[in-house]
């Protein structure tokens, strides 16, 4: 017998106490928790967000969108960035004022290389006001999991109202599985040290969030 | 101090050893009590707490409720996104698995995320004997292994040192396994954050095999989440082209919904966040994004002996918060070694002689690691009710009775340290059904009652060893209730 047929045979035989239960999954979980916390309009939402963002130490900025480019390109030479990641779908426009040179994030870029890099810009897939997440979902415009990771710097832009929701069950009925996905909230931190939270480890130790209006 | 928990002594001779020692209590109080009230403070935000926590131990129940058919959905989900599942029914037959798909890679060292389930196994050993280093790349992992400890803390497993202690270790041992500490290094937390950075970089940066665990799995669509606050996760979970997941069987959700509840109860139970500051979901392989080639091993080793428990099957709900562990008045003064185990505090003296069995003398001991005040079961986010199995494992320890180990239903004996105590019990059993024997032996305690020694004789010694003997009255209850028709007319 292998060890599936052994895991297996030993779960049905642990259960063989339990009374025949075939309320199907649907019922056999009451869903009376909330979807998201609280009435807000949609302005107060954006607030929410930016505050919970700014709460976790991210630097947030607001612009519209034909102001983006002046933003961005400000952002980055007030860090002094010289070299700038951007993923491949991101819109060119955004980075059409940026000095900083351009990388691009090939297939056979070593993470070595990536380490190089001062700044990376990306959009977000969705943006969770209650909680000041970010979901990446390695779209054209977010790029591979490793280009929000590697470099020390990340910009990321999120259009708004439109990709910001309330609440983290919101953001689940937005997002595809299938995807490989990143939340993120405020730069890396641990706790690990007397429990007392610090900011900046192996992440990204600065995370820049634009907030655009269209 | 030994990086092995093997042998250890029961829990009052560790406890007693621990509780002595000033700085690891101050540690612990300091630690404990900072986490306790940012805890509170986050569960209050929600005000929908009672019923995500009911949703969680629901859908947890459900699951184990149903446990053999959501293993074979998630095997075929994870095959068809492009994973490949392998089956451990023990420890051994785990470390077998990993140590052999690391092998076929032809690489030497692997670099690890926090993984309990790792843990449990002695994955780190089982690798070591076979040529291959395993680097910790948490920073409390980290501390752990470079110090040559044992981790005394679900959530953070170098809980018991302080920033001085920290830096110590850093500067005297980080050269040993690569990059030295920086000169100078002082211990404010910021910068032994970025002693630990520099130092893993290189080795994220070369990595070619990540070993992981996972917080959940989702039968329906294979998805692995993995929770975590410093990035060493993602570089884990990204960076190499080899992933292996190695993930007990209880960790997993049926439906991609589930995480909704468990996103929100799990950061707010642990570092007391409303969200932890990175969250990795990935299903299978993705073409030209992360691992090429990923790996899940599901795990036994005494699960299944536990679900067929039917008290204490409730364990499986455990998501590893540790909210459990800091609220504990035992945990705050014993620390987590005197428990013995990967598992420590309230949670840990459910769980592993559960998955251990109660053989040994330290998880015979592990049940009796608590005062039953209910703290735990209060801050539980999927209600686990801890001081219940506690008592059922007492029981289970003092009169034996049927369990199930590996797979096989086996009866316990009586444990022999317990004899003293089922004597007393029978006694008092008799004396409680013979009323004139009772009431005679009572005034003759009563009467006899200057003459009463201060500590027990005899087996009883080791009771009235911690405790105050309680002091007999002058008359008994009876007596006086007897004498004064129950108190009435204010007699004394």
């Amino acid at each position: 017998m292998n060890d599936r047929e052994r895991i297996l045979g030993r779960v049905r035989r642990a259960l063989a106490d339990v009374p025949q239960d075939d309320t199907p999954y649907e019922q056999a979980v009451p869903r009376d928790y909330l979807t998201e916390h609280g009435e807000r309009s949609v302005e107060q939402t954006v607030d929410l967000l930016a505050e919970n963002l700014a709460d976790y130490r991210a630097i947030v900025h607001r612009c519209t969108a034909a102001d983006l480019p002046a933003t961005l390109a400000g952002m980055l030479a007030a860090r002094g960035s010289k070299t700038v990641l951007a993923p491949p779908g991101l819109d060119p426009a955004w980075l059409a004022a940026v000095e900083a040179d351009r990388v691009a994030d090939r297939a056979e870029t070593t993470p070595h290389e990536l380490d190089r890099v001062d700044s990376v810009v990306t959009a977000c897939t969705v943006a969770v006001a209650e909680t000041g997440t970010l979901v990446l979902d390695g779209s054209p415009d977010q790029g591979r999991r490793r280009v929000t990771l590697v470099p020390d710097h990340h910009i990321c832009v999120v259009r708004v109202p439109d990709q910001v929701v309330s609440s983290v069950p919101r953001a689940l009925e937005r997002l595809s599985p299938t995807r490989p996905l990143t939340w993120i909230s405020g730069p890396s931190a641990t706790s690990d040290i007397e429990l007392d939270r610090v900011e900046g480890v192996h992440g990204p130790r600065t995370l820049e969030v634009v907030l655009v209006t269209a | 101090m030994s990086g092995t928990f093997v042998g250890m002594p029961a829990f009052p001779v560790a406890a007693h050893e621990a509780v002595n020692n000033q700085t690891l209590r101050g540690n612990l109080r300091h630690a404990t009590h900072t986490i306790r009230g940012k805890r509170a403070k986050a569960v209050t935000e929600v005000s929908d707490w009672a019923q995500l926590r009911e949703a969680g131990k629901r859908i947890k129940d459900h699951t184990l409720r149903h446990l053999d058919r959501y293993l074979v959905q998630l095997e075929e989900s994870v095959t068809a996104a492009g994973g490949t599942v392998h089956w451990a029914a023990d420890a051994d037959e785990a470390n077998r698995i990993v140590t052999r798909l690391v092998k076929e890679t032809g690489e030497s060292e692997v670099v690890k995320v926090k993984s309990m389930a790792t843990q449990e196994i002695g994955l780190n050993e089982a690798l070591e004997a076979e040529g291959i280093r395993a680097y910790e790349t948490d920073l409390a992992e980290l501390i752990v292994q470079l110090g040559k400890d044992r981790p005394s803390h679900i959530l953070v497993p170098a809980i018991h040192r302080n920033r001085g202690e920290i830096r110590d270790i850093f500067e005297r041992e980080m050269s040993e396994w690569g990059r030295p500490a920086p000169e100078g290094l002082t211990d404010t937390p910021a910068e032994l954050a970025e002693a630990a950075r520099l130092h893993l970089r290189e080795k994220f940066l070369r990595a070619k095999v990540g070993v992981s665990g996972a917080n959940f799995m989702v039968a329906e669509t294979g998805t692995l989440v993995v929770v975590e606050s410093e990035g060493n996760g993602r570089m884990c979970l990204t960076l190499p082209e080899t992933l292996i997941s190695v993930v007990g069987i209880e960790k997993i959700v049926p439906s991609w919904r589930d995480l909704e509840v468990f996103l929100q109860t799990l950061p707010r139970s642990s570092t007391a966040e409303r969200m932890n500051p990175y969250t990795s979901m990935w299903t299978g392989t993705t073409d030209s994004d992360g691992p090429r080639t990923f790996h899940l091993v599901l795990l036994d080793n005494g699960r299944t002996d536990t679900l067929a428990d039917e008290v204490g099957r409730q364990a499986l709900r455990c998501i590893r918060c540790s909210a459990c562990l800091n609220v504990c008045p035992v945990y705050e003064r014993a620390g987590g070694h005197a428990y013995g185990s990967v598992y420590p505090g309230p949670i840990g003296a459910i769980l592993s002689p559960q998955l251990r069995g109660t053989g040994s003398e330290i998880d015979a001991s592990l049940p009796y690691a608590s005062s039953l005040c209910g703290a735990c079961y209060e801050v539980c986010p999927v209600a686990i009710d801890i001081p219940e199995v506690l008592v059922h494992l007492r029981e289970r320890v003092v009169e034996g009775g049927p369990v199930t180990r590996e797979g096989n239903k086996v009866v316990l004996k009586p444990a022999k340290g317990h004899a003293a105590e089922r004597a007393a019990m029978r006694a008092a059993r008799w004396a409680f059904s013979h009323p004139g024997a009772l009431r005679t032996g009572q005034r003759l305690a009563s009467r006899t009652r200057r003459l009463h020694p201060r500590t027990l004789p005899g087996p009883g010694s080791a009771w009235s060893g911690t405790r105050d003997l309680p002091a007999v009255p002058a008359e008994p209850f009876r007596d006086w209730w007897q004498r004064t028709q129950g108190g009435k007319g204010g007699a004394k």
